[in-house]
């Protein structure tokens, strides 16, 4: 009994986070796509929970052990290396309106001394 | 019993999951706009932070130093890779985060297969999430390393497959696969049932992203991506761990929804993509059709195109996969700028599936410095070509095909596409008359009012930027 109610309040999560997924994601314009991507990519690291919890058990032989070093090492990629490659590519899109104003300004100085000399 | 181990007295933990997935949610809402997205994503990992901190605060018993090695181990590779990546290789990248991904989770399913005898005593609804998540996890890990060697050029782009038999093939791994699940949830508990599921579904990631044609990596890469999503969820339903549900299955409708729009963008259905070989028959046709063609190509020169481009008074660049290439968004920026210059007006047009993954030439542009709203997308951008003078295709082949609008035997009829042909002119910068990554031949470059310009994109932009510059 226990267990069948576990089981049906994590359907019943899953039900209802695949709806907030569909109406959050449906959100994101094209031009984020590739960020959005790689973003939700870092989430699914998440699995790297997955590992950490079960490498708590007792009695791993060496094979377990590796086998979970791993998959630890593999959510760890997953996870850091999503957000932060995440991070630079928005980083460019929201730094972009001040970025292109600074490196316009001297360019266009540059380009303004050029033609009047 | 490991389960019961990990689920003693857990409400404060369940709330610091409550509260990482709600910064998910929050997080991913962030990225609806580009002044938003880059809080949206570190809210995102402030989340992720708290649940992995949840997670150690609940270890019960020591492997502290196999948790050390292990992030360790993640940290030393995921951090270099992600902070010198190129935008250009961004596909790659994502490929191969999301097979670790999907490596991890078919192995923990496994490392829980063993500690727990081959599922002895474990509730059925367990096993079979656990099997699913093996399954699924171990398709997504090598399906992801395919995609990833043919986007690095290690694996050849072209389709590999053994022809017709590759379906039943397909389906005979398959249901080998579920058959070893099936075995198991039925109580055999023997490893080697468990190890062929994994190399079964080994062989079906293999088999199934071989023989995918290159233009339908962005497809592949979003649909792996919902797989790795759905399988975490599993793992998630598994060990009882609700922020691994939610943030699995949010993966897993943003996966779903973006390979639909994709698909949709190459006028696809997604069950034809995954069934593969798309591209090898093009490639024959296409070869038979550059004989026909063969002599009717305009070649012209940096010097001419300049000239054309600066007595321009509107120039649609239309990038595709060989800018990225070529790394040469620089370099285009520098051409926009003097085009403008001359009182040109310049803007972009990009298809949704340019490039190997969606929105990928929007990141380079952006790199680039180039100004949001300079960027158009396709449906916005083809009803401005015919007002256009100059269209100047840069390394994008496919999208501008008018065989998929003009030729049913075509195997992108159908697609829709940037309307170049539309325009006053073409240009089309290009390495060579070599099918695209689609394989199929372009007859844009035959077109009377198209001239094509070869050369690697990089240096022929940069070329008639100083052309420009001596005019």
């Amino acid at each position: 009994m226990i267990l069948a109610s576990t089981l049906t309040t994590n359907l019943a999560i899953l039900v209802l986070a695949g709806f907030i997924g569909f109406v959050v994601i449906s959100k994101v314009p094209n031009t984020l796509h590739t960020p959005l991507m790689s973003g939700t990519n870092a989430i699914h690291g998440i699995v790297l929970l997955g590992g950490l919890l079960v490498v708590g058990a007792s009695g791993n032989g060496t094979f377990n052990k590796i086998i979970l070093v791993i998959a630890i090492a593999f959510g760890t990629i997953n996870v850091v290396g999503g957000f932060l490659v995440t991070d630079r590519m928005l980083e460019m899109f929201k730094s972009k309106p001040k970025a292109a104003a600074k490196d316009d300004a001297p360019a266009g100085d540059r380009d303004g001394k050029g033609p009047a000399q | 019993m490991i389960l019961g181990t990990f689920l003693q007295d857990q409400s404060f933990l369940d709330v610091l999951y409550i509260i990482a997935f709600g910064l998910f949610i929050q997080g991913l809402r962030g990225l609806s706009g580009p002044t938003t997205a880059v809080r949206g994503n570190r809210i995102a990992a402030l989340g992720m932070t708290i649940a992995i901190v949840a997670t150690l605060l609940n270890k019960f018993e020591g492997n502290w130093g196999l948790i050390v090695l292990g992030v360790a181990l993640g940290a030393a590779v995921g951090i270099p890779a992600a902070r010198q990546v190129k935008m250009t290789a961004m596909p790659q990248m994502v490929a191969l985060f999301n097979g670790v991904g999907g490596g991890a989770v078919f192995l923990i399913s496994w490392s829980e297969f063993r500690l727990t005898d081959g599922f002895t005593g474990v509730a059925t609804y367990i096993t079979v999430f656990s099997l699913f998540a093996a399954i699924v996890g171990s398709v997504s890990f090598w399906g992801s390393n395919i995609a990833f060697g043919k986007l690095q050029e290690i694996i050849p782009g072209r389709p590999i497959s053994f022809g017709s038999a590759q379906q039943i093939v397909n389906l005979v791994l398959l249901i080998l696969a579920l058959a070893a699940g099936i075995d198991i949830a039925a109580g055999n508990h023997s490893e080697a049932i468990f190890v062929g599921l994994l190399v079964c579904s080994a062989l079906l990631g293999n088999a199934v992203v071989l023989p995918i044609g290159g233009a339908d990596m962005p497809v592949v890469i979003s649909l792996l991506n919902a797989f790795t999503g759905l399988s975490a969820a599993a793992t998630g339903i598994a060990l009882d761990n609700t922020a691994l549900i939610v943030a699995g299955m949010i993966v897993g409708a943003s996966g779903t929804i973006l390979t639909n729009l994709m698909a949709t963008a190459m006028n696809r259905s997604i069950p034809a993509i995954v069934a593969g070989g798309f591209g090898g028959g093009g490639a024959v046709e296409g070869a038979e059709g550059a004989g026909e063609h063969a002599g009717t190509v305009k070649s012209t020169s940096a010097a001419d195109a300049a000239i054309q481009l600066a007595y321009a008074s509107r120039v649609v660049i239309v990038p595709g996969y060989g800018m990225a290439v070529a790394q040469a968004q620089h370099a285009v920026r520098e051409l926009t700028k003097e085009l403008e210059k001359r009182q040109v007006e310049v803007s972009y047009a990009i298809h949704p599936v340019a490039g190997r993954m969606p929105g990928h030439m929007n990141v380079l542009l952006a790199e680039a410095d180039v100004p949001y709203d300079q960027l158009k997308e396709m449906d916005d951008a083809n009803p401005e070509f015919q007002r256009t003078d100059v269209s100047l295709v840069i390394g994008a082949n496919d999208v501008t095909n008018p065989a998929a609008k003009n030729t049913p035997s075509s195997p992108i009829y159908g697609m829709p596409i940037l309307e170049v042909s539309d325009s006053h002119s073409v240009i089309v910068i290009k390495r060579s008359m070599n099918p695209g990554f689609a394989g199929i031949e372009n007859e844009l470059y035959y077109d009377p009012k198209t001239a094509m310009l070869f050369g690697d994109a990089k240096s022929a932009v940069s070329e008639i930027t100083a052309e420009l510059g001596e005019l």
